[in-house]
Formats: structure tokens, sequence, C-alpha cells
């Protein structure tokens, strides 16, 4: 009964939005967004500054109420949820803020730890193993008892990832992670986020402006790649051949809080709207 | 005229909407008074940094007061033959009035301007909203510690300022009014009252209570990047010292009345 209950979840789809509005005063900030975002799908979305990108983010976890439509997440209408049923909500998603948000009088364990401290189900010991586990994933062990402080833009912004990914969320939101990193930095935080969506199969919004790490998402997987010799059989990140990116990475482009453009990275370059045009170029 | 009528109701509303959200907002802080998790760790890292931290600036301000206290008094006093008496004006007026009052416009100062920045700072680095999508109430975790520090360590202080404030007294009696250690010290702990005591004591929970709430409803509400934070911060010490100046007539009148 509970794995049929579960796999009727299954096929929800991660987040949903129905004809959303959102106002500022009497400017509104976001018209009319309707999207989808399946199960292990990573949906990107483009577009100027203060088109409404972070907006719709916001909106998903929780952080500001849509003033119309419907914000649905694995299956539950949350658009008029308050605080205490959207903290439960929160638990399934993970999200990664422009400048990282790290706590500044917490050390980066400290940070990774939070959401574990405060749910206080397990002691000191588990914490620093899945602290040093998620450390490891994102490649940061050595900035363990680093103050945000003294860490690098890139290495921050990793100790976000790693805070996010505590508690294995089933959804990840990220706002402009590669946000005034160098391009080799950037593809490092790139990297991460592929990881995730291909071995872990989480479902994410990645919000940027930057072309070249939508590009980079939608053309690349993490792949295992099987040698002669065992040992060199490794994980790889390479050109994506089997087509499966072009299913679950899709381009969402915004203009003035309204959607201009939905579909893969092949259609998004073949655009006739000059706007487009004129952004990709 | 009509252009005008409207703006003014649109400042009124403003205003109400304003009172009306920090009412909600002090509420709220208080019911998490009575609400899991009572985060005891913060509570008393912030009593070390509010009570601790503000004992030496409140100790300085209150011996120099207290010191003044008794040169000014003296010359009156003397006049008519009674600056034995400089204990007992400094000892009373130190406890019913100027310690509570003083040292709430210190802490204003140090520990209110502080939260402001801090929780200030937090909101425009979006750390307030990280703590949100990690299922973390930010008023229980950050707003409730700090009034219960602050509505917890001002009476203490006070009380420190109050017997500092006395000394500073005595060593300008002893050092340059010639007045005997005894006599000052008698006359500064007989002449005192229960009633001095009561004035004394009633004032500081609620100084320190409006200090802490006024700070952090400052902090959360700011806007405008790292100058809103420079706003909140002296809009958080200007409304906390007027609501303390304020405050200590109602209690005053009040206390006279229940007295």
């Amino acid at each position: 009964m509970i794995n049929m209950t579960d796999n009727a979840h299954n096929h929800l789809p991660a987040i949903e939005l129905k004809n959303v509005y959102k106002y500022y005063d009497e400017t509104a900030v976001l018209k009319d967004i309707s999207f989808t975002v399946g199960r292990g799908e990573t949906k990107i979305i483009l577009g100027g500054s203060g088109s409404g990108k972070s907006t719709i983010l916001k909106l998903i976890i929780g952080l500001e109420q849509a003033d119309q439509g419907e914000i649905w997440v694995e299956g539950k209408n949350i658009t008029q949820y308050g605080e205490s049923h959207l903290m439960k909500i929160r638990k399934r998603i993970g999200m990664v803020f422009q400048e990282g948000a790290l706590f500044d009088s917490l050390s980066v364990a400290d940070n990774v730890a939070f959401r574990l401290n405060e749910q206080g189900e397990l002691d000191e010991d588990e914490i620093m193993e899945v602290v040093k586990k998620t450390l490891g994933f994102v490649n940061l062990e050595e900035a363990i008892d680093k103050m945000p402080a003294e860490l690098s833009g890139g290495m921050s912004r990793r100790a976000a990832i790693a805070r996010a990914l505590v508690g294995t969320p089933k959804i990840m939101l990220y706002d402009e992670p590669t946000a005034g990193l160098d391009p080799i930095t950037a593809r490092t935080i790139n990297e991460l986020v592929i990881k995730l969506r291909d071995l872990e199969g989480v479902s994410s919004i990645f919000v940027t402006h930057r072309l070249n790490d939508a590009y980079t998402l939608a053309r690349e997987r993490l792949s295992f790649i099987e040698e002669e010799d065992v040992e060199n059989s490794r994980l790889r990140f390479q050109e994506d051949i089997s087509g499966i990116n072009r299913i679950n990475t899709r381009f969402i482009m915004l203009r003035d809080g309204k959607i201009i453009f939905e579909g893969s990275d092949q259609s998004l370059r073949q655009s006739h709207d000059q706007y487009i045009q004129k952004f990709l170029s | 005229m009509s252009a005008p009528s409207g703006k003014q109701t649109t400042l009124l509303q403003e205003w109400v909407l304003e009172a009306q959200t920090f009412t909600i907002f002090s509420f709220k802080s208080i019911l998490n008074f009575f609400r899991r998790p009572f985060y005891l760790r913060e509570t008393f890292e912030q009593m070390d940094i509010i009570g601790v931290g503000s004992l030496s600036i409140a100790s300085l301000t209150a011996f120099f007061t207290g010191a003044v206290l008794a040169l000014q008094t003296s010359n009156t006093l003397s006049s008519f033959g009674a600056v034995g008496y400089t204990g007992q004006l400094v000892s009373v007026s130190l406890v019913r009035e100027l310690g509570p009052v003083l040292t709430a416009v210190v802490v204003a100062g140090r520990v209110g301007s502080g939260i402001a920045s801090e929780l200030g700072s937090m909101l425009i680095s979006e750390q307030i909203n990280a703590m949100r999508t990690l299922g973390t109430d930010p008023i229980k975790k950050l707003v409730t510690p700090r009034i219960v520090a602050c509505t917890t360590m001002v009476p203490v202080l006070t009380v420190t300022a109050d017997l500092v404030g006395i000394m500073g007294g005595f060593v300008v009696a002893y050092f340059f009014l010639g007045i005997s250690p005894s006599l000052y010290l008698t006359s500064a702990y007989d002449r005192l009252t229960y009633t001095d005591f009561v004035y004394g004591l009633a004032k500081p929970p609620v100084f320190g209570f409006l200090i802490a709430i006024v700070g952090c409803y400052s902090g959360l509400s700011t806007y405008g990047g790292t100058e809103g934070v420079g706003r909140s911060t002296t809009q958080s010490v200007v409304s906390s010292m007027v609501l303390i100046f304020i405050s200590n007539f109602f209690i005053t009148r009040i206390l006279l009345v229940i007295l």
C-alpha cells in the first residue's frame, strides 16, 4: 500500500506553477507564469536582471507568497500554506543563494550541520559524519573548520551547496550560484549541479544569466566510462550523446516577468525572437 | 486641497501599518517564550554579550555620574550646612532614577545598535532567508533569545551601576569634600527605602525588553543594502531612547499611584 502511494506520488511533477502573478506595490514582477519541473529534471531559467528569476525561486520555497495562481510542490498545493506547513515542505527542498548566504558567525562545519543541529535527531558524532560526507561530495573537506570570511567565492558557494544538500533534498533551487565567479570556479559549481542531476536524480531549477553555465548543464553528462583496465574506469563529465539532456534539461527565458520561451537548448538557439537572439549574442 | 489630504491619509496608513506590524512582531516574540525549541545556548550567549559586554561601560558611566552628583549637590547642600546628606542624595537619585535610565541609555547605544546592525546585515545578505529555507524560525532563533537576555541583563547591570555610582560619589565625597566614609555610607544606605528599590527595579526589565524588541524589529525591517543597515541602526538607537524616556514617565506615574 505504502509503495503504491509512493509510486503514485513519484509520478507527480516535482514543481508546478499555474498562472502565477506576483506584485511589488503596484508593479507586476511576474505575469502569468506557468511551467512544470518533472522528477529528475533541471529547468534553467534565463533572463536579464530584474526579470523575476529569483522571485520564482522564493515563491517555490515559500519565502514569498504569490498574489494569484497556484504553486504545487510534489503534488501539494502550497500557495496558501502558512509558515509551519512550509517548514515541512522546505525539508525536501535545498536552496543555494546568490552569494552563498552562509552564516557569518558559524564555521563551515556548523553551517553545513545547521539543519541537523536544529532538528536535534542525531548526536554530535553522527552529525559530524554527515558533514564530512557532504563536504567530501563538494570537495571541501579541507575547509571544515574555516569561517565563511576565510573562504574564496567558489569555496563559499560549494559550502552553500553542501549546506543545502544536508537532509538529501529531492529538489534543489540554485539562485545564480556562479555569479561573480571566474570561469574555472564556475565550472566546478556546474559540475556539482550535473553530479546531483545525473547521480542523485535531483529535480532542480537553475537561475542564471550566464549562457556558458546554461550550455554546460544542457550539453554535459556525468557518465561512467569503462576502460579495459578496471582501475581506470571512472565517472567523467562528457558531452551528452544519449539525448537524455534534451529531455531532462530544459530552458525558460523570462522577459519583464513573462515567459517568452520554453524548450531545449537547440530550439532556444534557433529562436527568431529578437530579444532571445540579442541575449544569446 | 485633495492632493495633500490624500498624501496625509497614505502617511497615516503607513504609520498604522507600521504600528500593527510592530505589535504583531512583539506578540510573536513574547509567545515564543513558551514554545519549543527554547534555544538556551543562544540565550546564554546573548546574556554574556549583553550583560558582561556592557558591564564596563555601564559601570564607567555610573561611576562618573555618581561622582558628578556628589560634586554638584555638595555645593547646594553646603549652603544649608547639610553636606552630610550628600550620600543620601546620590544613592536615592541613582537607585530611583539615574541608575535605570542611564544604564538603559548606555545599553540602547551599545546593544540595541549592535542587534539592529547584526540582524540587518543578516537580512540583506539573505542569511535570514537561508535560515527559513533550512526550517528554522528566525524570530525564535534570533529574536527571542535577545529579548530574554536583554530583559534579564539590564536589571543586573542597573543594580551594578547603582552600586558603582554610589562608590563614585563616595570617592568624591571622601577625597574632595572631606566627608567621612562612615557618614557618606550610612547616609547613602540608611535613607534608601523599600519604595526606592521598587522604583529602581521595576523599570529596567521594561527598558531591556524595549531595547531588544526595537533593535530586532529595526534590524529585521532593513531595506536598501548597507546604507539601510546604517539607517536601521540609527533608527533603533533613537526609537529605543525615546521609548525609554516615555515609558520611564508612565512607569513612574503608575508607581506613584500604586505605592
